[in-house]
Order: C-alpha cells, then sequence, then structure tokens
C-alpha cells in the first residue's frame, strides 16, 4: 500500500520532470532556431546591402553608356557637361587620376617599403610597439584633415619653391596622395616581411651574410607577392582618395601637360560635380558611369593583391616560424 | 675574399641601413608635421565658447557646436548599425555558416567592397536612401551611407576576433552539454569582445572622418538651426572643414575656424585611434 504510493509518487514526480525536461528542451530547441535565423537573416541583408551597391552603380550608369557611347566616354578629349551640346569625354580625367597616382605612388612604395623593412627587421620589439602604432594613425587621419594640411602648407611651399601661379597643382596632390598611401603600403609590406619564417633569416645570417644582404637576397624575394600587393594595395588608395584631391589638385578638366599644371582627377569630379546636377540628366548618369570605372580598376587592384597575398600565405604558410 | 670586399659589404650595410633608417624618420616626420601643423593653426582657436556655440554671421564667426552635435549623431547612427548588422553577420560566418555559396559571395563583397573609394558609397547612398527611398538629405540617409562605408571593416575585424578564440573553449563548452548558441555566447563571444571592440572603435573612427559619403547624402554648410528628427539635414565637421576652405565667402576670417575645426576633428579621431590601441595592447597581453 505505502510502497505503491511511493512507487506512484516517484512515477508521479519523474513523469513530471520528463514532462518540463521535454518542454524546457524543446523551448531551447526553438531559441536555438530562432538564434540561427537572425544571425543567418543579419549575413544575408549585409549580403544584399554589398551587393545592390555594385549593381545600384552600374544601373545608374547604363543611361550614360548608352546614350554617349563606351568609346567616346572613355577616350573622348574633352569633359564640358554644362555647355550646350554636352560633351562627356572621361579622357582628360582619366589622365588627371593617371598622374596624381603615378606621382603618389613614386613617393609612397620606396618610403613604405623601406620604413616596413626598418620597422620588422631592425627594430627592437618594444620600439616596433611604439612605431608601428604611430604608422596606422598616419593612416586613420580623415582625408578632409590631409586635404586642409596640403592647401595651407604644402601647396604655398609648391607654388614658393617651383614659382608657380597656383599651388594647387598635379604636384601638390601626388605629394599629398603620397603621404597618404604610404601607410597603407607600409602596413602591408610589413606583415609581408614579419610572415616570411625565422629560420630563412637566420640561416642566411649564419651563413655570413650581412644584415642588408639577408635583407635584400632574402627576405624580399620571399616576401615578394606581398610586397607586389602592398603596392597595389596604395594604388587603390591613392586614385580612390578624393577629399584631399577635389581640395588641392586645382580642378581644370583638362588633360594636364605637366605635373606643376591643376588637375582634376575622377573622384574629385564625381564629388564637385554632383551637387549640381539635376537628378536623373544625362550628368548626373555620366557621374556614375565615373564611379563605376573608378569602381572597377579600384576593384581590380584590390582583387589582385588580395590573390597575391593569398599566393604568398600558402608559399610560406605551414613552414616553421 | 679580400679584405676590400669585406669592407665593401661592410659598407653598403651601413648607407642601407641609414636610407632604411631615414625613410622611417620621414614617414614619422609627415605625421608629427601634419599634427604639428593643424594643432599651430586650430589650437589658438579652440576655446569653451568655440565648442558650444551656434556659428554667427554667415559662418564667420562664433562656434562649431552644430557641426559637433551633427558628427555625434552620424556616428552613433553608423556605428549602432554597422556594429549591429557587421557582429552578427561576423557571428555567423566564423560559427554557424557552412562554407557554400552564399558565404562565398559575401567573402567577395567584402573584399572587394572593403577597397572601393568612399565617393562611390556617397553616390549610392545618393540613389538609393536619399532618391528612390525618400529619406532626402539627412542623418538617416548619411548614417546609413557610412556604415555600408565601414560594414565590410567591421565584418572582416569581428570575424577575425571570434576565429582566434580558442577551439578548446567551443569543445568544452559543448562536451558540457551547452547547445551552439550557449558555446557561442557563454564561450566564444566573451574572449572575443576585446578584438571585436576594437574592430568597432577604429570604424567609428574612420566614420567620424568620411566626408564624401556625407556630403551628397547628409550635409549641409549653412544653417540656422539644429536638426530636430534623423530626416532633418545636418552639419558635420569634415564637411564642415571642407566647405569653410573652398565655399566660404570670407576666407580670411573662415580659415581659422576650419583649422580649429580640424584641431576638434583630430582629437576626436586620435583618441578614437588611441583607445584601440591601448584595447589591443592589453588584449594581446593577455
Amino acid at each position: 500500500m505505502v510502497a505503491g504510493v511511493e512507487a506512484y509518487a516517484v512515477r508521479g514526480a519523474g513523469s513530471r520532470n520528463t514532462g518540463r525536461r521535454r518542454w524546457r528542451r524543446r523551448q531551447r530547441r526553438l531559441s536555438e532556431t530562432a538564434v540561427h535565423t537572425l544571425l543567418a537573416a543579419a549575413a544575408a541583408s549585409s549580403l544584399v546591402f554589398l551587393m545592390s551597391m555594385i549593381l545600384v552603380i552600374f544601373q545608374q550608369a547604363a543611361p550614360a553608356v548608352i546614350a554617349i557611347g563606351p568609346a567616346e566616354l572613355i577616350l573622348g578629349k574633352d569633359w564640358y557637361p554644362t555647355s550646350d551640346p554636352p560633351s562627356f569625354g572621361a579622357l582628360p580625367l582619366l589622365a588627371a587620376s593617371a598622374a596624381v597616382t603615378v606621382g603618389a605612388i613614386t613617393i609612397a612604395v620606396p618610403l613604405g617599403l623601406l620604413s616596413a623593412l626598418f620597422i620588422s627587421q631592425i627594430l627592437p620589439s618594444r620600439a616596433r610597439s611604439i612605431i608601428k602604432p604611430a604608422v596606422e594613425l598616419l593612416a586613420g587621419l580623415p582625408s578632409v584633415v590631409y586635404g586642409l594640411f596640403g592647401m595651407g602648407l604644402i601647396a604655398p611651399l609648391t607654388m614658393r619653391v617651383f614659382r608657380l601661379p597656383t599651388g594647387l597643382t598635379a604636384f601638390t596632390a601626388s605629394i599629398v596622395l603620397g603621404i597618404m598611401a604610404l601607410p597603407t603600403v607600409a602596413a602591408v609590406a610589413e606583415d609581408a616581411f614579419s610572415s616570411v619564417p625565422r629560420a630563412y633569416k637566420e640561416a642566411s645570417l649564419a651563413l655570413g651574410a650581412t644584415m642588408w644582404e639577408t635583407i635584400s637576397k632574402v627576405l624580399v624575394p620571399a616576401a615578394a607577392p606581398g610586397v607586389v600587393a602592398a603596392v597595389l594595395l596604395g594604388v587603390g588608395r591613392a586614385m580612390g582618395e578624393t577629399m584631399a584631391v577635389l581640395m588641392v589638385a586645382g580642378g581644370a578638366a583638362v588633360i594636364p601637360r605637366s605635373m606643376f599644371q591643376p588637375a582634376r582627377p575622377i573622384t574629385a569630379t564625381i564629388a564637385a560635380e554632383m551637387g549640381e546636377t539635376p537628378v536623373g540628366s544625362l550628368h548626373y548618369h555620366s557621374l556614375f558611369a565615373l564611379a563605376a570605372m573608378l569602381f572597377i580598376m579600384t576593384a581590380a587592384f584590390n582583387f589582385a593583391a588580395e590573390v597575391l597575398a593569398r599566393r604568398l600565405r600558402t608559399q610560406i604558410g605551414g613552414d616553421a616560424r | 675574399m679580400t679584405a676590400t670586399t669585406i669592407k665593401h659589404r661592410k659598407r653598403t650595410q651601413t648607407v642601407m641601413l641609414a636610407v632604411m633608417a631615414a625613410s622611417l624618420i620621414i614617414t614619422l616626420g609627415f605625421l608629427v608635421a601634419l599634427l604639428t601643423f593643424i594643432g599651430a593653426r586650430g589650437l589658438p582657436v579652440v576655446s569653451f565658447e568655440f565648442i558650444t556655440q551656434m556659428p554667427r554671421r554667415a559662418m564667420t564667426t562664433g562656434g562649431i557646436m552644430p557641426a559637433i552635435l551633427g558628427t555625434l549623431y552620424l556616428v552613433i547612427g553608423s556605428g549602432s548599425i554597422s556594429t549591429l548588422l557587421g557582429v552578427a553577420t561576423a557571428v555567423y560566418l566564423a560559427e554557424y555558416a557552412h562554407n557554400g555559396t552564399i558565404v562565398r559571395l559575401i567573402r567577395i563583397g567584402i573584399d572587394n567592397l572593403a577597397g572601393v573609394p568612399s565617393v562611390v558609397f556617397g553616390l549610392f547612398g545618393l540613389a538609393v536612401f536619399v532618391k528612390l527611398l525618400g529619406f532626402g538629405v539627412s542623418i538617416l540617409s548619411g548614417s546609413l551611407t557610412l556604415a555600408i562605408v565601414v560594414l565590410p571593416t567591421v565584418i572582416r575585424s569581428a570575424e577575425e576576433a571570434i576565429r582566434s578564440a580558442p577551439q578548446s573553449y567551443r569543445e568544452a563548452s559543448l562536451a558540457l552539454g551547452a547547445t551552439k548558441w550557449q558555446t557561442v555566447r557563454y564561450a566564444v563571444l566573451p574572449s572575443a569582445v576585446p578584438g571585436i571592440l576594437t574592430g568597432c572603435i577604429l570604424a567609428v573612427a574612420r566614420a567620424a572622418g568620411e566626408t564624401a559619403p556625407i556630403m551628397l547624402t547628409a550635409a549641409t554648410f549653412f544653417t540656422t538651426r539644429l536638426p530636430s528628427s534623423i530626416f532633418d539635414e545636418a552639419q558635420a565637421l569634415a564637411y564642415h572643414i571642407f566647405a569653410l576652405v573652398t565655399e566660404g565667402t570670407r576666407p580670411e576670417a573662415q580659415a581659422p575656424i576650419a583649422y580649429g575645426a580640424a584641431f576638434v576633428l583630430l582629437a576626436l579621431v586620435v583618441g578614437l585611434n588611441a583607445a584601440a590601441i591601448a584595447l589591443r595592447a592589453r588584449y594581446e597581453k593577455s
């Protein structure tokens, strides 16, 4: 009798427990699914955001490409979007972009690579932990502040040193862009040099090579893909920079005959003209076409850099550090 | 090997070391020159009144309070959107996703968009948020545009931080009977928080300084009143600096204000960067 009651009680309690446990388990499973769905939704909307960005730029560029024709758009020598009849030849803008980018790279690449070598190979680790963030800070400063620095200091200097009518020239823009691209080149190259296994360096030094011979004959060849990636990313950075160029390049939409003339790169053109263009006009769409060109060029440079950096990783990866 | 070749090799070594050191000194010299230049011109302008007062007499005198406020609104707006979306995406990519088509597409998108010039994002924001969705030139449009500019960076750094959490944490948690989400929430994320936070702070610093994306979507130069809702346009520090030196009517009166505003913006950006660096240093030590 008593035993039966006990057994019943135990069974009862047991079944209540199982019920609650099952309920809890179901709830847990439900919340697991909910979280999973939420996270997947977030990832999906990130994807939608990023992909629609590409779609919209090309979709808005299409009317201009169709109306003007791709050949005229890229090779046309006159950019007079507001005259009557308007003319949309982007060659002067492309030439200006190329000129300031090449100028910037001639400054940024030697300084950036040599700085990266010094930081990664020569500096003791305590000094490195101070210097590296300082170089990163140079990359993090707002471009409008660089523009102000260029307008306030470098442009007047250029004007005085080269006796020019104006300091706002392609040359000035190259210097400012060079300073801005420098930390990008240095940071990526520094990563590449640091990823070369220690054993390479030690073996070379043990064979009697000097530090510089080790760097130039072992380290740089081993890190070559990463070095190229650093240069490409520097090019991408210089080409896409907008505000600083808008402020210091001078803004004349003609093919620059010399580095000491005002120029108007693609980015500056978009930023300067978009505010005054009626939405939906040919001029409006032609600015999207410029943005699409810019997108294709920077994406190509970034993609190539990414591929090279990955190659460096697989080349060296797996070796003893 | 003769003594002269050894001497020659040693001399090359010395010269090249000096060249490398000089390069680094020039690089750091640029940083020092820029900070000193803006500091020397900007610091004398900055005062309590400069930071807290409205501009007066058509932006030729007075303070820059509306621009500071506008930058804060844009930074808070874009920061919260990009952090929520970016970190959730990163958790999904690092912990949940199998390497399928969608994940590959997101990776391609992130890789390609991280280096796209910010002015291109500005055009996108103009076409979609300002025109298509009808938000107009507003804090909302600007915040959304800035959020997309920094989204790839946030996703990348957060994913890296989550992936670097030790695998043994996940295994221990799962072995104790925790579910997937419990494992992520209580074992993985706590150890990834400093890394995630560093990435988010750097993203906010970048958003605060970006000009091209907001000049078409959110920013205005002349205002007499403060924005009252997210559908209002606003002044912003970065755009204000640009407008003062390029569109100003009286350069001699407006240039000092631009330098003062640049000093305030630099203080904000350098402060945020320093916080991120300090955070990362502490995290790497432990």
